[in-house]
């Protein structure tokens, strides 16, 4: 009897599933560095207006956006999250789908800093030299190009610790890699000398370029797939453990490990703001702008996202870790005038 | 035995008796011995382990559940209320508020230590959407003086579970030295204090930034409904198939073929299954995404070949005379299998059910690609039926979720989140047990 009743219940629920067309909550799905701020945003949006709380989903920039171009609907996203900017080949995906209107959102920028064991080696200053020199697959030593042997820190910069080799960088499907090879190896890879040495080795320019982002894979550099507490846990076992951190990872976690400079600049949201600190990029958010209109409160989350009371230098976000973007007004511009990518540009 | 010293030249029997061990003998029961000491240390090493785990789960797990706050009266007024409510950033205009009164409190109370309202800030979590709430939904209590007990952010709740000491301390913008100094004078004077966080057991997940607020209750509910869903479609089928399997079906290729398919099923990655929930359900059928009704369907499929497996197991078992008395008397088979099979068999076809259950209450892959990971804190769903469609998280996700994030504090949430998923299997083997119990017949 009582069985019966459930049956029938669910039974109802999966025609009233398909029968509720309207989706009353933001959907949003992207880049699992914006996350923590797409969270916050999220909470508090929820608890100050009458729209229910936005879902907000992790999986990379990639497959965020992947999501995001699938087309127009009640069962596709209405924003993807994304630590970089959208390319145009996802542009063209978009619009081969039906996705044409895109509203892009910079939120603020976000650091990737090195960091070791609070009472680890003194790891105090890097260059991107030294970086390249640790972990590219092919490096300077005596004026010749060879395979990289170095086992210490030491062996190539006398001013660091003598210490070996291991640094934890992010994987390759996380958009922090590709900030880490644009900002760090490859100027790295210019400093010390390799790329002119590959290019006059017979490489064309793009392919040194290329080459230079190979990472050794003898063991001494580990790529991280999974989250920065995954990192964290391998810096704690390892003493000897470099580690590439959002800054926001690192100010929560500022009681086990310490910061290295690069290039002389100690990372912080000043020092990233005024673009002093070389290592840091923009954040995004997509919204589909044919959305706007049919899922309730898409366009006020947008607004409430990059408010001056959440995005600003004293908001929440900031808080946590996000450096505030100086252009903030310009930004609310375009989400309240829902100015497009095509539009806009 | 015969004396065969008798006979020269013949090579003489071997001479044994049962009263002596002769040395294959003794080899034989020393191996014997031997395997019973492995089978012992290998039990061993499994309670080991199982204490280990325990022990791990409760110690880590315990801070989840008590929580640092501040309990304080605070008075507002009307017009504060209406200044909150005309802000974009509510909550925030609540807390200020609350700020400002506490500050006059510890003056009030003599409190004589040097801090500003951006050191109160540190110390108390998110507290402004509580205090939003309790207006929204007492508005008699303006004007006059309600005591709360507001969550401290976990920083001090950290200091006084011994996870931040003075020694380790970094100084941050979020937590000072000297915020420790006005943390012990609260605590001397009553202002905090350790209570049960209730809110860990009802509430829905919270912001990155408020391990405080979040809760595990909303994601309970949703597992529920998962699994309401799962035993639903998958009991049903599940018996259905393997009833008409084993009892009906001819032998053919093309049942071997199926039970194959079957057995294989059972083996297939569990992320397979999320994928083709993405596909089929939400893309093909559009059902709502991060929806238990998706995943419920998804650990169905996940779960049927688990049952399917069990049931036909425990129906095999029955003895075949049962059924050969059935029809002796009379009965048609289906009489027969229904009357007489079935209920022998369900003891074995609710512990099958039981374990492929568990299975799903703790799988996280599928659901990866249907949308219940992440960010989901709509708390609960607004009626039985809503609770299928509205988007809701699971406990094994939320588990997950938690352990990656950057504040130390919602890892101890996780593991507090252990225990509850784990209370929460506890009481589905409970119920399969008494089922079990009542169901159980001797032959």
């Amino acid at each position: 009897m009582t069985f019966k009743m459930t049956a029938s219940a669910l039974a109802i629920a999966a025609v009233s599933a398909t029968a509720a067309a309207a989706r009353d909550n933001v959907q949003v799905a992207g880049s699992s560095t914006v996350l923590p701020y797409a969270s916050i945003v999220a909470e508090v949006f929820g608890d100050n207006t009458d729209f229910p709380t936005p879902v907000v989903e992790s999986g990379g920039s990639s497959a965020g956006l992947k999501r995001f171009c699938e087309g127009v609907g009640e069962n596709t996203i209405d924003v993807a999250n994304a630590s970089r900017q959208i390319r145009p080949a996802e542009v063209e995906a978009c619009a081969a789908n039906g996705v044409t209107d895109i509203i892009e959102v910079r939120i603020g920028y976000d650091g990737i800093v090195f960091a070791s064991q609070q009472t680890g080696p003194a790891f105090a200053a890097f260059e991107p030299a030294d970086i390249y020199n640790a972990i590219g697959a092919k490096v300077m030593k005596d004026g010749a190009l060879v395979d990289n042997t170095y086992a210490t820190w030491a062996d190539f910069n006398a001013d660091l610790p003598a210490v070996e080799v291991a640094m934890f960088i992010p994987g390759t499907k996380h958009g922090t890699r590709e900030v880490f090879e644009e900002k760090v190896l490859l100027p790295g890879c210019e400093a010390t000398g390799a790329m002119a040495a590959m290019i006059a080795g017979g490489m064309s320019e793009d392919d040194a370029e290329d080459a230079c982002l190979d990472v050794r894979t003898d063991g001494k550099s580990v790529d991280i797939d999974g989250d920065y507490t995954e990192t964290l846990a391998r810096i704690d076992a390892n003493p000897n453990g470099i580690g590439v951190f959002g800054l926001a990872f690192f100010e929560n976690n500022q009681d086990k490990l310490k910061v290295a400079t690069m290039s002389g600049v100690a990372p912080s949201t000043e020092s990233i703001a005024t673009g002093e600190y070389p290592v840091s990029r923009p954040l995004f958010f997509y919204v589909k702008k044919a959305h706007i209109g049919v899922i309730p409160g898409l366009k006020e989350f947008a607004q409430f996202f990059v408010s001056d009371e959440l995005a600003g230098p004293t908001g929440p976000l900031a808080n946590y870790g996000l450096v505030s973007d100086p252009e903030l007004a310009a930004v609310q511009q375009i989400v309240a005038d829902e100015v497009t990518l095509s539009s806009g540009m | 035995m015969t004396d065969a010293t008798l006979h020269d030249g013949q090579p003489a029997p071997r001479k044994s008796s049962l009263h002596q061990l002769d040395a294959l003998t003794k080899k034989r029961n020393a191996a014997e011995s031997r395997f019973k000491a492995y089978g012992i240390v290998a039990i061993l090493i499994g309670l080991f382990f199982l204490v280990v785990l325990t022990v791990t789960i409760v110690r880590s797990g315990i801070p989840a559940f008590t929580q640092t706050v501040v309990a304080v009266e605070f008075t507002l007024t009307q017009e504060q209320f209406d200044d909150a409510e005309s802000k974009l950033m509510k909550t925030g205009a609540y807390q200020d508020y609350f700020i400002a009164a506490m500050e006059g409190k510890l003056a009030e109370r003599g409190i004589e230590m040097d801090f500003d309202p951006a050191a109160i800030e540190r110390l108390l979590g998110k507290i402004g959407s509580n205090l939003r709430e309790h207006y929204r939904a007492n508005p008699g209590d303006l004007g006059r003086p309600v005591s709360f007990e507001l969550s401290a952010s976990s920083r001090v709740d950290g200091y006084f579970n011994g996870r931040v000491t003075r020694d380790t301390l970094v100084e941050s913008r979020f937590l000072m030295l000297s915020d420790l100094d006005l943390v012990d004078a609260l605590s001397d004077a009553g202002l905090l204090k350790q209570a049960f966080n209730w809110n860990f057991i009802t509430g829905a997940d919270s912001g990155v930034d408020n391990p405080g607020g979040a809760g595990i209750g909303a994601s309970v509910v949703g597992s529920f409904f998962m699994m309401l869903v799962v035993l639903v479609l998958s009991l049903p089928i599940g018996v259905a198939a393997s009833i008409y399997l084993e009892e009906f079906a001819p032998k053919n290729r093309f049942t071997d073929l199926i039970e194959v398919n079957i057995s294989n099923l059972a083996a297939v990655p569990s992320i397979v299954f999320g994928i083709l929930g993405l596909a089929v359900f939400i893309q093909f059928m559009h059902l709502p995404q991060s929806a238990p009704l998706v995943g419920g369907l998804v650990l169905t499929l996940m779960t049927l070949p688990t049952i399917i497996i069990s049931t036909r197991a425990s129906l095999k078992a029955v003895p075949p005379s049962i059924r050969d008395a059935a029809l002796g008397v009379g009965a048609s088979k289906m009489q027969a299998v229904f009357h007489h099979v079935l209920p022998l068999a369900m003891p074995g076809i609710l512990t099958g059910t039981i374990i492929g259950l568990a299975q799903a209450l703790g799988e996280t892959a599928p659901l990866l690609l249907i949308g219940m990971v992440g960010f989901v804190a709509r708390g609960y769903p607004d009626g039985f039926l809503d609770g299928f469609v509205e988007p809701n998280s699971a406990m094994p996700a939320q588990i997950y979720t938690w352990a990656a994030r950057s504040d130390v504090a919602f890892y101890d949430k996780a593991w507090g989140g252990i225990i509850v998923l784990l209370v929460f299997l506890l009481a589905m083997n409970f119920v399969a047990i008494v089922l079990r119990r009542r169901f159980e017949r001797r032959w």
